[in-house]
């Protein structure tokens, strides 16, 4: 069973690796975006400062959005996932296995770019660790319900916009709880509950989520 | 040995197929014909177990193939009329990747020689995106080599695209599953020098 689950994601890492420009796209979105900001705003210090644990999440919102069509698409289109849904592995362990590697690949980058685009907003010390941090636990969270998004549109007409619709109101918990950690931690109040909250999200998605793909893969073969 | 009783097919609005019934043994092939659209593809879906049947039971060894899908996943291979093979991977990854997935133990001397049987060795590292149509499908059927263990074959147009030397290949391979008490039932719109003795064949239509 670990041996296909290891198969699984080092497949998507090689097969990603190979096709570098598709994700490294996704990270430059998100570069951009948060970039333009402080462009359009103006260089007010404590306006952009308050602003900035927002526009780093709902850019990162944007960005993991863009790669979703990505995760289970190709598979579709080239009969691979037909041959995932018949093997005698637990399927919800192999979309786990496609969530972690969608992860790597856009979640750590993200969480890892957005400290250094903090210092564009001003923010320094506790709060751009904070923000690392709650990425880290937040980003997981994005991949595992856009991957709900992405099996539920797979075969779809019009599927990128119809994925936007249904994942981006999902993601407002997060959203909350992300942004929320860092604001409070500028403001002196301390992130620790925002980031347990985060902690508790990410561990009911990782249990109950793959579970619901799997069905919503099942139903897209049909 | 595979149970198929009163199997009915809808798709849309349309009823493809109803009140198929057929058995294949130990050693046999099931040869499916009809025209195009007659619901061969959607027969050997629901055989395979990726889309569920209107009406009817496919048992596998006695059990309903719903109910004990892990152990019949096990059992069986499934060729889709889609290769299944990543663009971006060379052959030999593509193979490897899914022997692993099926929890076959497949060496680098099993690869190679899955390859050469299919006449790939030559391009075994060239990414799938380069090869042509013919190609792909033989990468594609390079699995038959290498899932011995798997007892019934469900193949979807398996000679398509191939030139004659392949067929006379797979041919041959599938003589030598059958021989072993292999299954396999297949679709094919060629005349293909298929097992004489052990082919039965069944003919889709209203």
């Amino acid at each position: 069973m670990w041996d296909a689950f290891v198969a699984v994601f080092a497949r998507d890492v090689l097969q990603a690796w190979r096709r570098r420009a598709d994700w490294l796209t996704t990270i430059f979105f998100f570069v951009i975006v948060v970039s333009l900001f402080p462009l359009g705003v103006g260089p007010e210090p404590a306006l952009l400062k308050t602003m900035a644990p927002g526009i780093v999440w709902v850019a990162a919102l944007l960005a993991a959005m863009l790669s979703l069509p990505r995760v289970f698409g190709t598979d579709f289109a080239d009969g691979t996932l037909e041959q995932l849904v018949l093997t005698p592995q637990p399927l919800p362990f192999l979309v786990l296995a496609k969530v972690l590697a969608h992860w790597l690949l856009t979640g750590i980058p993200l969480a890892v770019i957005a400290p250094v685009l903090g210092l564009q907003f001003g923010l320094e010390g506790e709060p751009v660790v904070v923000l690392f941090v709650a990425l880290l636990l937040g980003t997981p969270c994005l991949s595992l319900i856009g991957a709900v998004g992405a099996a539920l549109t797979l075969g779809v007409r019009g599927g990128g916009v119809l994925i936007a619709l249904l994942v981006l109101p999902l993601y407002i918990p997060v959203l909350i709880f992300g942004a929320g950690a860092v604001e409070a931690t500028v403001a002196g109040t301390g992130a620790a509950g925002h980031l347990s909250l985060l902690a508790a999200g990410l561990l009911i998605a990782i249990v109950l989520i793959p579970w619901a793909v799997a069905a919503a893969l099942r139903i897209a073969l049909e | 040995m595979l149970e198929v009783r009163d199997l009915a097919c809808q798709r849309g609005e349309q009823l493809l197929f109803s009140g198929v019934s057929f058995d294949v043994g130990a050693g046999e092939l099931l040869w499916v014909e009809g025209r195009n659209g007659a619901g061969k593809t959607s027969l050997l879906r629901i055989l395979c177990g990726l889309s569920p049947a209107e009406a009817g039971t496919v048992r596998w060894q006695g059990e309903s193939i719903r109910s004990t899908r892990e152990s019949f996943c096990g059992d069986s291979l499934f060729l889709a009329h889609s290769n299944g093979l990543k663009d971006d991977l060379t052959i030999a990854e593509n193979l490897r990747f899914h022997g692993r997935l099926a929890g076959i133990e497949a060496d680098a001397e099993d690869i190679d020689s899955a390859l050469q049987a299919c006449g790939l060795t030559e391009r075994r590292d060239l990414a799938v995106r380069y090869l042509s149509q013919g190609q792909r499908r033989r990468a594609a059927l390079a699995r038959l080599w290498l899932a011995r263990s798997r007892k019934l074959w469900i193949l979807d147009e398996p000679f398509a695209a191939l030139d004659a030397e392949s067929v006379e290949r797979l041919a041959a391979r599938l003589g030598a599953h059958l021989e072993a008490g292999g299954l396999a039932v297949l679709t094919t719109h060629q005349e293909v020098p298929l097992p004489a003795g052990r082919t039965r064949r069944l003919l889709l239509a209203h």
